[in-house]
């Protein structure tokens, strides 16, 4: 086939195509590396989940959800309702994962969670056998103007619906300052029972739902790490003051009244 | 030309048009039966499989999972429930038993929608486009596992077209056509076989499995073969067939043992010489006193034609 080369011809051979492969090496891996980082910035984007998505019952964190999920949807197939769905594309939810929206289609809370018996990755935590400790999302009173408990009336649905009626959501009475003999029944939930499963949502009798279930990290305030509550300090204490020996100081009034105001009393 | 753009001939004068046809006859069968047997739980309510091609469940007993996926799950930093790597290890064996890419020819939904492009591209005369290396899909399969790593969830799985157009057909999502129809402009219009044959990395993830798995295409007779090289103009990658089948004076076995060989069948089809045939990866010794005096001849008579 070919004539006998020189070495040298050969090791100028050598030379230039080691050049051409580190060169093809250096623009594949380049090319890699910013295909990945595309890949990525799209993927950081694409997986803001919109408030109203909430996760099928033990979904744990979006990331962690996110890194676990393949999508397969057998979850959505072992939901006994039409409450959860996959996300097509053009939706603002990551394609392909599995979510409910509680106004559509609240979860149903069964009591042998099927769709995290049916995840076969783990995504859906199998950890989760009580449904009363799903945390899929956080009730939230957010429209007291509409709300018509707030109004002094008595609806009450979101509280009668609550799958953990007097837990989750309680009634807490107020005065009502409107008619002055009345009663206003505020329905308060309570983040330690709220599964977020949105059925005070769903039943809410407004044509815009005044309660409504977001991700608990988007329904939840924090207090500051430094702040401390003086009653409860007082109670782990046994009842004792934090400060026992607090002098009572004296109020600020002046002590010395200025001409003008000789002969006047407080 | 017209030999090129009509390959198979040959092979449907000699061996009928059944013979000619039956591994694209099997395979688009078997791509039919697996998308319906998806099909026939939502379809009809008979739940023999359920969910998709990236994790179901067989008879309600035998889990399925996409190795492909499960590894970048790996990456982004999930270890999988025992279900799921079950379902790997299963979904593994098999290719590993049938040819990697057996997935890409036999299963892959996709394929159809690109086979089809590259018909209308290749009746209509359309130029070939963009051609990347031949490398290129290892690196975005790399790029693909680095995007999971680094943002700790499965980038890929956000737009991969494979899994969104098998999902979509299976669960009635109305946008799916659209990923479909846009691997089907871009094979034809930007670079022919370019999706399947030069970028899809889950294509190289089954390539590398089918670089180690039993089952190839062996070009057992290829002293029989007359360079008609109408397997070259069916092959979706036609140069793994080149050191097979024009081994004999470099001592080269006759299988096909590159990964990136599909397993499709197509050119055992239009084979006329019935030069090809499936065998398993072992029967690789060249067959003594088998050069040929004429290849030489031959190729250069190829090169003037």
């Amino acid at each position: 086939m070919g004539e006998p080369v020189s070495p040298q011809a050969s090791a100028q051979k050598t030379a230039v195509s080691r050049r051409r492969f580190l060169a093809n090496i250096a623009r594949a891996a380049g090319g890699a590396g910013a295909l990945s980082l595309v890949v990525g910035l799209f993927a950081r984007q694409a997986q803001s989940l919109p408030a109203q998505a909430l996760r099928p019952p033990g979904a744990g964190n979006e990331d962690q959800f996110l890194a676990a999920c393949v999508r397969c949807g057998l979850c959505v197939r072992d939901c006994p309702f039409p409450t959860l769905g996959l996300a097509d594309i053009g939706e603002d939810v990551p394609v392909g994962t599995p979510y409910f929206v509680a106004r559509r289609h609240p979860c149903e809370m069964c009591d042998d969670i099927p769709c995290v018996k049916a995840c076969p990755t783990g995504a859906l935590d199998p950890n989760l056998t009580n449904i009363d400790e799903a945390d899929m999302g956080l009730a939230v009173l957010v429209d007291e103007e509409t709300c018509l408990n707030f109004q002094g009336l008595r609806c009450d649905v979101c509280h009668r619906v609550c799958p953990l009626i007097n837990e989750a959501i309680t009634l807490q009475s107020s005065h009502n300052t409107r008619t002055d003999k009345h009663a206003i029944f505020i329905p308060t939930v309570h983040s330690d029972k709220c599964t977020g499963c949105g059925k005070c949502e769903r039943a809410c009798v407004l044509d815009k739902a005044a309660i409504r279930v977001f991700p608990r990290h988007l329904a939840k305030g924090r207090i500051g790490e430094h702040y401390r509550l003086g009653w409860e300090e007082k109670q782990k204490h046994g009842g004792e003051s934090l400060a026992p020996g607090l002098v009572d100081l004296p109020d600020r009034l002046p002590s010395q009244l200025p001409d003008a105001l000789k002969g006047w009393k407080p | 030309m017209s030999a090129k753009a009509y390959p198979g001939q040959e092979a449907i004068k000699e061996k009928g048009w059944l013979a000619a046809y039956k591994w694209l006859i099997l395979r688009r069968a078997s791509q039919l039966i697996i998308l319906l047997l998806f099909l026939l739980g939502p379809w009809f309510g008979v739940w023999i499989v359920k969910g998709n091609l990236t994790s179901s469940l067989i008879l309600d007993v035998v889990p399925l999972s996409d190795p492909f996926i499960l590894l970048q799950s790996l990456i982004a930093g999930h270890v999988a429930a025992s279900t799921a790597i079950i379902g790997a290890a299963i979904v593994m064996g098999v290719y590993l038993l049938l040819g990697g890419r057996v997935y890409c020819s036999f299963v892959c939904p996709m394929n159809f929608v690109t086979d089809v492009s590259r018909w209308i591209a290749k009746r209509f005369d359309l130029p070939k486009g963009w051609k990347p290396a031949r490398e290129t899909r290892l690196w975005i399969l790399a790029a693909v596992m680095i995007a999971a790593f680094v943002t700790g969830v499965m980038a890929w799985e956000m737009l991969n077209p494979v899994t969104v157009l098998h999902r979509g057909l299976v669960y009635g999502l109305s946008y799916t056509w659209t990923v479909a129809l846009a691997i089907f402009i871009f094979d034809m219009v930007v670079s022919r076989r370019g999706w399947c044959g030069h970028l899809c990395p889950m294509g190289a993830f089954y390539g590398l499995i089918g670089s180690v798995s039993l089952l190839r295409v062996s070009a057992k007779r290829r002293t029989a073969c007359n360079d008609c090289m109408d397997c070259f103009a069916v092959c979706p990658e036609p140069h793994v067939i080149t050191p097979a089948l024009r081994g004999a004076n470099t001592g080269t076995g006759p299988v096909i043992l590159s990964g990136d060989c599909t397993n499709c069948g197509r050119c055992i089809d239009v084979c006329s010489k019935d030069v090809f045939e499936f065998d398993v990866r072992f029967n690789n010794a060249a067959p003594a006193n088998e050069g040929r005096a004429d290849t030489d001849a031959v190729s250069t008579d190829r090169h003037a034609a």
